[in-house]
């Protein structure tokens, strides 16, 4: 019987901070992941991580940047705490080893970032998560920690209201197994590949949100679906925010800064949705460049941008041919990261008894309606600590879950379900998905109205009724991941279906949510959060009042 | 566009297990990546064919394979060169590891060899209050061992490994820099003597592959070279590996020739129980010629020996 206080699902940055912080409180502690640690998505995030490191930036003006580029829909005793913890948070990564990039005292050197009013952001080169992602998984084999390493979790277990475990499914060997744990804490990160395109990796199917809204648990602003405005058309690949916080232009086919049309102050650095409508504007008002506008780095300093920008250039060689110290590069606005997620306070906890979560995949909510570049980074780390510490307390207070082994049957009768029928005459899991994706870029994108809305909650709904006669070739049980992607599509349709009826709910504009039939936002209606139950019948929706601490709405221009 | 590709496949749930060849047609956009191309199979046509990949831009390091017979990361070989070098695009899982499936090896041999070199920062006592002070130039030098993503490419077509599966390998070894040059660490000396003993950077023969294959400019034998020379500066000199670099260098700079009698009594050191242990090696390539009879007590200083001096010289001051 394999056996934890706590079982942290994702390897990301958010699990192993949950892990360690939970191992270091003494409890028994393990991660399962579907992939190896240092594969996870963490290691995209290039530009850095925000906080208030100089003497003459207090934390409460970051935290003000924050909820103002949340569009106000941010929690803000949960942005007071994302903030002030913030500069410790950096000190604990650098004497961990994190290799910041240097001022000229030696000191951690600072860049700007979209949407701030001063530089707040740590970084190294643009590769920040990917070091950030290494040093922790360092810390994690110094720890010993357990990892269930390329297992795939087919559900939570809940009784008597309770999460107590997971089922889980071992990808080397095909061996579907029980883990038992007094708390699980969800550290899944994001569901890009709900989209098509999204600048989001392979593995990144949402898989934590669709366990949870299955177990009972709400998913909150779902909606909120960021669309990065830098993303190179032929694959998504995202270049980095940083090259606007050193200089970059954007440029639209007429060689115009467009953007002083819509943020005059902040220009490029403006938040990342009021830069993605604008760059769709341009797209749809015809002055783009097949698709896409410019990104121009040409009049920046070739040290730094073969010092700072490097991985983005080769990137821009790679997928498009364009050297981006010679020639401006296209970029277009991509899918990009969920604000939304598992509702959960701020010790991670979440609506159902014995279940935390961390990271993309929890909504505390620190982002609301915008994330800011830079936040996310900060996001894992602040709150997969405090998930990882509060997992222990709750598992501490709970005597052995009695589960039964047959518990297990019901995933492997679902298993044996997807086994049994083949790719050519059921469906198939990548045309289903590759439905899913398209919709969901056209019609729950940049710019939403109720028509769009409506059709691809009805394309959701035809998808997951075609889904149940999904069927895939291999029938073997070491690495079938033709199963496990399956799997994921099942997951992910889910995730789709949150998605959009978040949006249909919300009938105003605000931060991602860009509503044509209801421009505007409306704060005496709206100022709430949306939560989405999975009710018998489809979604179930409900709101919740944003929490307010010090900062009143306002009108909000970059 | 159209590209053909052929497999190397593993069943291992096959009746009798043995790898075979396995040939598709794919027809994708022409800027499509080797990756692409396997995600169409698995997707359309083959659903059985397993491998690993994740971010489709050369960060997650999951999708290292052999293509062409060289190790890379699929997600950024462009199908159109490779079909260009040959006209069919050969793919088999990474080398020096076991396959597991298909193009799956298994990563554990890789990462318990990362484990050995203690890879996480010792910090330097006491802790500072806030961050340690630290040049930036130290920091950019630091980045470019950090920018290894693990993908296995070095290790995977490392000619040293292939032979000698004690050996700490290139990856490991780059990841040991990264803490050897790191001004946060207190524990350089033990790690130099570490990484100079048994498997370590000595062990390493240059053949270049590790630099060639990585995909993120690593260069694996370039930071092998960088903690040799950091060992040596630190007075880590009682190994076999560095009185074999010095012998070296001394015999040259004094005759002009090797002398490998000489090279093999200085690099095993002035201790009998190792030179009997390396007695059957030495009689090994006795036999094989590898040891000239125009050496050892025959040694001769070759004609204008003095030349050779003073290049040694000239490029000393020259540095």
């Amino acid at each position: 019987m394999l056996e934890h206080d706590v079982l942290v699902v994702g390897a990301g940055l958010a699990g192993m901070q949950a892990a360690l912080h939970a191992a270091r409180q003494g409890a028994s502690v393990a991660i399962l992941t579907k992939v190896h640690p240092v594969r996870s998505h963490s290691n995209a995030a290039q530009g850095g991580i925000n906080a208030a490191m100089e003497d003459d930036d207090p934390w409460e003006d970051h935290a003000y940047d924050t909820v103002k580029g949340s569009d106000f829909l941010g929690d803000q005793d949960a942005i007071e705490v994302l903030c002030s913890e913030a500069p410790e948070t950096i000190i604990e990564l650098e004497h961990m080893g994190v290799i910041f990039n240097r001022g000229s005292r030696g000191q951690i050197d600072l860049r700007a970032f979209g949407g701030q009013a001063r530089k707040r952001t740590c970084y190294i080169a643009d590769i920040t998560g990917q070091v950030l992602l290494h040093v922790i998984y360092e810390q994690l084999m110094k720890a010993g920690t357990q990892v269930y390493e390329e297992w795939f979790v087919t559900s939570l277990v809940r009784q008597n209201d309770a999460i107590c475990g997971v089922v889980a499914l071992d990808l080397r060997t095909g061996a579907l197994e029980l883990i038992k744990a007094k708390a699980v804490i969800l550290c899944t990160g994001g569901s890009g590949r709900v989209y098509e395109p999204s600048s989001n990796a392979l593995i990144c199917t949402g898989d934590g949100y669709a366990q949870a809204y299955r177990a009972g648990a709400p998913l909150m602003d779902m909606e909120m679906v960021q669309y990065h405005p830098t993303t190179l058309p032929s694959n998504g690949a995202l270049m980095t925010e940083g090259a606007r916080g050193e200089g970059a232009y954007l440029v639209n086919a007429k060689g115009e800064r467009f953007m002083e049309r819509y943020a005059p102050n902040m220009m490029e650095l403006a938040s990342r949705d009021v830069v993605s409508r604008a760059e769709q504007t341009e797209i749809n008002e015809g002055r783009d460049i097949d698709g896409c506008v410019l990104l121009d780095v040409r009049h920046l300093d070739r040290n730094t941008i073969l010092q700072k920008l490097s991985q983005i250039r080769e990137l821009g060689l790679e997928y498009e041919g364009v050297d981006i110290v010679e020639e401006p590069c296209p970029v277009r606005p991509g899918m990009h990261y969920m604000m939304g997620g598992i509702k959960t306070d701020i010790q991670g906890a979440t609506f159902v008894k014995g279940l935390y979560s961390a990271g993309e995949a929890a909504c505390v909510s620190v982002h609301g309606g915008n994330r800011l570049g830079a936040n996310s980074l900060l996001d894992t780390l602040v709150f997969g600590k405090r998930a990882g510490m509060s997992a222990v307390e709750y598992a501490r207070g709970i005597t052995d879950p009695n589960v039964p082994e047959s518990r297990v049957e019901e995933d492997r009768e679902h298993i044996g379900g997807i086994l049994s029928r083949s790719a050519d005459d059921g469906e198939r899991a990548a045309a289903l998905r590759l439905t899913m994706g398209q919709t969901m870029h056209e019609h729950v994108g940049v710019f939403r109205d109720h028509a769009g809305l409506t059709q691809a909650q009805n394309i959701i709904a035809t998808l997951k009724e075609r889904y149940q006669h999904v069927g895939i070739d291999d029938k073997g049980s070491v690495f079938n991941t033709d199963l496990l992607f399956a799997l994921e599509v099942g997951l992910m349709l889910d995730v789709a279906e949150a998605i959009v009826a978040g949006a249909l709910f919300r009938t105003e504009s605000r931060g991602a949510q860009f509503r044509t039939d209801y421009p505007d936002r409306n704060d005496d209606d709206w100022l709430k959060h949306t939560l989405v139950y999975q009710g018998d019948g489809g979604p179930r929706l409900e709101t919740l009042p944003v929490t307010i601490t010090q900062w009143q709405p306002a009108r909000r221009t970059y | 566009m159209q590209f053909k590709l052929n497999v190397r496949r593993y069943d291992p749930e096959a009746e009798n297990p043995a790898p075979y060849w396995r040939a598709y047609e794919v027809d994708v956009p022409e800027n499509a990546s080797v990756l692409d191309c396997l995600i169409h199979v698995r997707e359309y046509v083959d659903g059985t064919l397993a491998v690993r990949c994740s971010c489709r831009s050369a960060i997650c390091g999951s999708c290292m394979m052999r293509v062409n017979g060289q190790a890379r990361l699929a997600c950024i070989t462009k199908a159109k060169d490779m079909q260009e070098l040959d006209e069919v695009i050969t793919v088999e899982p990474g080398g020096n590891m076991p396959v597991l499936k298909d193009l799956i090896v298994d990563m554990d041999v890789f990462w318990n060899k990362i484990r050995q070199v203690k890879p996480w920062l010792e910090p330097v006592q006491p802790v500072p209050e806030r961050e340690y002070l630290v040049p930036n130039e130290t920091i950019l030098d630091l980045t470019v061992a950090m920018n290894c993503i693990m993908c296995g490419a070095c290790v995977s077509d490392c000619t040293s490994l292939e032979v000698d599966k004690n050996f700490i390998g290139p990856a490991a070894l780059a990841k040991a820099y990264r803490f050897v040059d790191d001004p946060r660490d207190e524990d350089r000396q033990e790690r130099l003597e570490e990484l100079s003993g048994d498997g370590g950077v000595y062990d390493c023969t240059h053949c270049f592959f590790c630099v060639e294959v990585c995909p993120k400019g690593v260069a694996p034998m370039e930071r092998i070279v960088d903690i040799r020379e950091r060992a040596q500066g630190a007075g880590v000199t009682n190994n076999a590996g560095a009185r074999h670099a010095v012998a070296f260098e001394d015999i040259i700079r004094d005759s002009g020739i090797l002398d490998e009698p000489m090279l093999l009594l200085r690099s095993i050191g002035m201790n009998p129980a190792e030179q009997v242990k390396n007695l059957p090696g030495g009689i090994r390539l006795l036999r094989a010629g590898k040891l000239p009879l125009a050496s050892g007590p025959f040694h001769h200083k070759i004609p204008g020996h003095g030349n050779v001096k003073r290049l040694f010289e000239k490029v000393e001051t020259s540095q």
